[in-house]
Parts: C-alpha cells; structure tokens; sequence
C-alpha cells in the first residue's frame, strides 16, 4: 500500500503518531505526481517548493503539539479557479494563463490555517464550462481507469488527482454536477454542499447563484472532515450562512434504519446504459436491507432542469466573464488598438476558447431587448419549480437517490463536436444547483470496467444526513475502496 | 419562437459581449445557436402564469454589516496585474470614442 492510497484518517493516524513526517508524506506524493501526472495530467501547476515549506511547518506544529488539526500535514490539490496568493490561477484559460493572484480565497486559507499541504492547481474544463475537461485551453486529463477516457468535468482534474492518488483530498467547484460527475467517472466521494455553505470569496464566478466549492476524496468520513474545515459564515461572501457548522463525524455511525429514500422516477428513463442502471438498483437493495424504506417519488420538471440550468449559467457567465477585459489583470491583446473597446474585442477573441464564446453570446442573447422575457425571465420562474419539486419530495422522504450520470466515463473527442450532446450528459447533476440543495456523490459499481457513481440528494443545510447514509453504505460495500492500476 | 440564429444575430451578440468575431465563426456559431436555442424552446410547454421567478435560494435578506474602513491591498499590489499603468493608474487608449 502506498502512502498516497490512504484516507485523511489513516494519514493523520501516522502523522500525529509520527510514524512519517509530513515532509516525507509530501515528498511522496510530489514524487508520484512527477511520475505519473505526465499520463494522466491533472494538474496544470505543481507547487513543489510552497508545499515542501508547508510540510515543514506542519511537522513543527505536530512536533509541538500545537494547533495540529485532522489536516495538518495532509498534501491536497485544488481546482484551478480558486484564488491562491503567488501560485498562478488560470482557470485553464488562456486569458489567465499568467494571471497570479495577490490575495487567497477563502477557502485557501482555512486550508493553509488547518494546516494542509497545498500539492498543486488541477485543470479544468475553461472558466468551469464543460463536462469532460476537454475545453482546457492546455491540455486534455486523462481519466485514470483508462486513459482513452475523459475523468468527466468540470472538475476533472481534481477528480483524477484524487482518483490517481497523486494527493490525499482535492477541491473542486460545482456548478451544475461539475464535482458529481467526475467524482462519478473517476471513482472517488465527492460533495456538491449546500449553496452558502462555503465561502464563494475567492473563487472565480462562474455562475455566481450556483456555484459551491466541494472536496473530493477517498470516502464520506474523509469528505465530512474537508468540508467542515472549509465551511461556515463569511464576511466577504454575503450568501453565506451563519449557521454553524455541524461536528459531521460526530454523528456519522448513528443508524439509517428506519428512514425513507425517494428514488426519483424521472431518473430512470431510457437511454441510461445497462451497467449503470443494474448497480444503481444493486445500492438501492443494499439500503433495503439497511433498514431503509425505498419509496418511488417524482420530480415532475426534471425534464426542463437542463434547460433552466444552461440558460441562466449562459446570462450569469456572460455578466461575470466581463471581467476579463485585457486591461486590468490576464492577457491583453492591445496591438494597433485605436480605443479600449479594441482591446477589449482582440484580447476576449484571442483569450477565449469556443465554448466560453458560445456561452457569453448565447447569455448576452437570452438577455436582450425582445428575448429577456421568453427567456432568462422564463428560466428564473422554471428555476423556481424545479425547487418546489425537491421542497415537497423531500418533505415525504429523507433523501433522494440517483444516477450522476446516465452513462460511465465517455471516449476523449466522442463529444467534442456536438455542444448540445456535451450537455447533455449533465442530465442529473444540474437540477441541485439552481434548487440549491446539497448532493452527495459516491462510487456505487462498474460498467465496463469504469465506475459508477450515485449520488444522494438532501435537504437544504442537512449535509449530515448526506454524511451519515453515505457512510452506511461505504460500511457495507467496498467500491469506494478499488484503484486504478497505475 | 424557432427563429433561426443567422449570422447578423450572432455578430450583434458577439458585439454586445464585447468579443471579436471573424466571418467563419460567425457561420459556425449560427449553426450551433439555432440548435441549442431550439432546444430550450420545450420551456413553452410550462405553464408559469402564477410563478414568481427564483431570484434568491438562501431567503437571506439585506445582509449588513457596519460601514467600516479596513486596510486593502495597496496600489502597487493591485497594479501588478495591469497590463498598462502610469502613475498609480491603469493605463488603456481612448475611452471615448464613435460608439
């Protein structure tokens, strides 16, 4: 077993025992990802010498017994959208390809306060718009169980760190399944929390009323511990919560039995592949015989989640991506510019790839005079449906339990040339995000030989019931627990 | 509402978002747009007559704080970043133009 195979627990049992040092842990782990990140390339940057430092200071805080958290001293890979101060953040775009930020998200530095190693920043799909990491603007990830796969998006890059072993937890940013279904793809325990849960301060808009930063990691106790590191109120992030945060694995044996899950019959409709559909009917016995009351439910506007989703992420984006104007910060094209707006049109040409392109345009449509209200207006009164669907399933049932994704991990370039049929392999995931609701991905089987995920879904704020039957079922299977062969 | 996206539509967003557009791109994406938009069309089929639209999911309301100043980053640190800049400011050509 190597190092890098271990849960965060595990890890920390070494640590704090000092059976390794954090610096050795770190050592390991930079060395594998130099070994075999060039195969699978899930990270656009390796920190090598900011982690090293890191190592040390956590090994100092443990020798100490000072301030030593659950991850201190735990090497991690973040998302490259998420702001660190010094390391480059590119959004795997062109137009931030040298941007460098002079403050740290939020997030970034409850890690660096806990203690955690920072590894390096994972590619993504550009600016979070895709599904498969193939709208990189550097290169494609290759998903680890097999490296004719795309690990699935936006979050692919951290999926397949994390799925490669190459650290001991990762960040990614959810905006519409962009954590689940690459989790799913990759098999490893990945969070989609609560809107409002984690501190958005710091993180590159994608679509400001739907993203959420969520760990992946090994299993649901690792998950639990990550996001109750990150999560929690802040002041410069009006949409959080003041609530506080739950001690999630406190409570995370107390049993399941007895309790109900909806299992969404819109979910499970023809097209999804066979593999897929037989091991999400394999977990949902496995709940049964937990002691768990299955109960069929119907989310009757799943079919309009797609359309909601994309056309609001299209009017947001194309707001927030102004931004990246080419005279403030990233690149900026201004050759024989005669005025700013040349600047702006050269710079945002060459700075953006197709699909960043096709989202902005298509927003700056939905938004304009003559098409606001057939459009994005229609969507945001859609979009309020699709939450009284969750409101009213979830005051019968406890949770919800579905596919991520109606297929497993999908061939490098099979999509590329059709845009509406990328989007479509979002079907699951998108419906939580403008709903707001939190959503648990978990490793439920194979198909062909590639994983398969399942996801749970949960009421507003309840991450601990996510937490808890998640966990149930990672006790009774072992799925969670299978690598790849690398 | 099948309207065809053609390329004088798509020009006239490309402007609107402030993005360069060369002719052939503007003949791919008209394609792509009529497809995609004619897909979101099954919004129609949903009656919204009595639904207010979602505008915020947290029911959080007027968040305040108190009107303090802090200490921010310094110009100099912000200036990194820039492009151009010229004695403590960001330096771009003409504003004000035709348009």
């Amino acid at each position: 077993m190597r190092l890098t195979d271990l849960t965060i627990r595990e890890t920390h049992e070494l640590l704090i025992t000092k059976k390794i040092s954090s610096v050795e842990l770190t050592q390991a782990t930079l060395q594998r990802a130099h070994e075999i990140d060039p195969q699978i390339k899930s990270y656009v940057t390796i920190t090598d010498d900011l982690a090293l430092e890191q190592a040390r200071q956590a090994d100092e805080r443990i020798a100490k017994g000072e301030n030593v958290t659950p991850l201190t001293g735990i090497p991690f890979a973040m998302k490259d959208c998420i702001s660190t101060r010094g390391v480059r953040t590119t959004c795997s775009s062109k137009i931030l390809e040298e941007y460098i930020p002079q403050y740290n998200a939020t997030v970034t530095n409850k890690l660096a306060d806990a203690g955690a190693v920072l590894i390096g920043k994972t590619n993504m799909d550009e600016f979070g718009m895709g599904s498969s990491c193939e709208n990189s603007a550097f290169f494609n990830t290759h998903n680890p169980w097999d490296l004719d796969h795309v690990p699935g998006g936006s979050s692919g890059g951290s999926a397949a760190a994390m799925s490669a072993s190459l650290c001991s937890f990762s960040l990614g940013e959810d905006t519409g399944g962009s954590v689940r279904m690459p989790a799913g793809f990759c098999n490893v325990t990945g969070i989609k929390p609560t809107y409002g849960r984690v501190s958005r301060y710091g993180l590159i808009s994608l679509v400001s009323s739907f993203d959420c930063i969520g760990p992946m990691t090994r299993d649901v106790y690792d998950c639990a511990t990550v996001l109750e590191t990150i999560a929690g109120h802040d002041e410069h992030d009006s949409t959080t919560f003041n609530s506080p945060v739950p001690q999630y694995n406190q409570n995370l044996n107390k049993s399941i039995k007895g309790m109900t899950i909806g299992i969404p019959k819109e979910y499970f409709v023809s097209g999804m592949e066979a593999g897929v559909e037989s091991s999400i009917q394999e977990a949902i016995r496995t709940y049964e015989k937990l002691g768990m009351t299955v109960r069929e439910i119907s989310l009757p506007n799943t079919k309009y989640a797609l359309p909601v989703y994309y056309l609001l992420l299209f009017a947001e984006a194309s707001s927030n991506l102004a931004r990246m104007d080419g005279t403030r910060f990233g690149l900026s094209v201004s050759e024989n510019a005669k005025d700013v707006i040349d600047i702006y049109l050269q710079t945002r040409h060459e700075g953006f790839g197709d699909e960043v392109k096709r989202r902005i345009m298509l927003g700056a449509y939905a938004l304009s005079a003559g098409y606001y209200d057939a459009y994005y207006l229609k969507a945001q009164k859609v979009r309020t449906l699709l939450r009284r669907d969750f409101e009213l399933a979830l005051s019968s049932v406890d949770i919800l339990l579905a596919p991520t994704c109606p297929t497993t991990a999908f061939k490098l370039g099979e999509k590329t040339n059709d845009p509406l049929e990328m989007y479509l392999s979002d079907i699951y995931v998108v419906a939580t995000n403008p709903a707001g609701v939190p959503a648990l991905a978990l490793p439920c089987g194979f198909s062909n030989s590639m994983p398969v995920g399942m996801q749970l879904i949960g009421k507003h704020l309840d991450e601990q019931t996510l937490f808890q039957v998640g966990h149930a079922y990672q006790q009774e299977t072992d799925w969670h627990k299978q690598l790849p062969n690398l | 509402m099948t309207q065809k996206i053609d390329t004088d539509m798509v020009k006239h967003v490309a402007r609107l978002v402030r993005l360069g557009i060369s002719e052939e791109e503007a003949q791919k994406f008209s394609g792509q747009f009529s497809s995609i938009i004619g897909y979101f069309n099954m919004l129609n089929e949903v009656n919204t007559e009595m639904v207010p639209p979602a505008s915020d999911i947290t029911n959080n309301t007027n968040v305040l704080r108190e009107d303090v100043a802090k200490p921010s980053m310094s110009r100099e640190e912000f200036l990194k970043n820039a492009p151009q800049s010229e004695r403590g400011y960001v330096k771009v050509p003409t504003v004000l133009s035709d348009e």
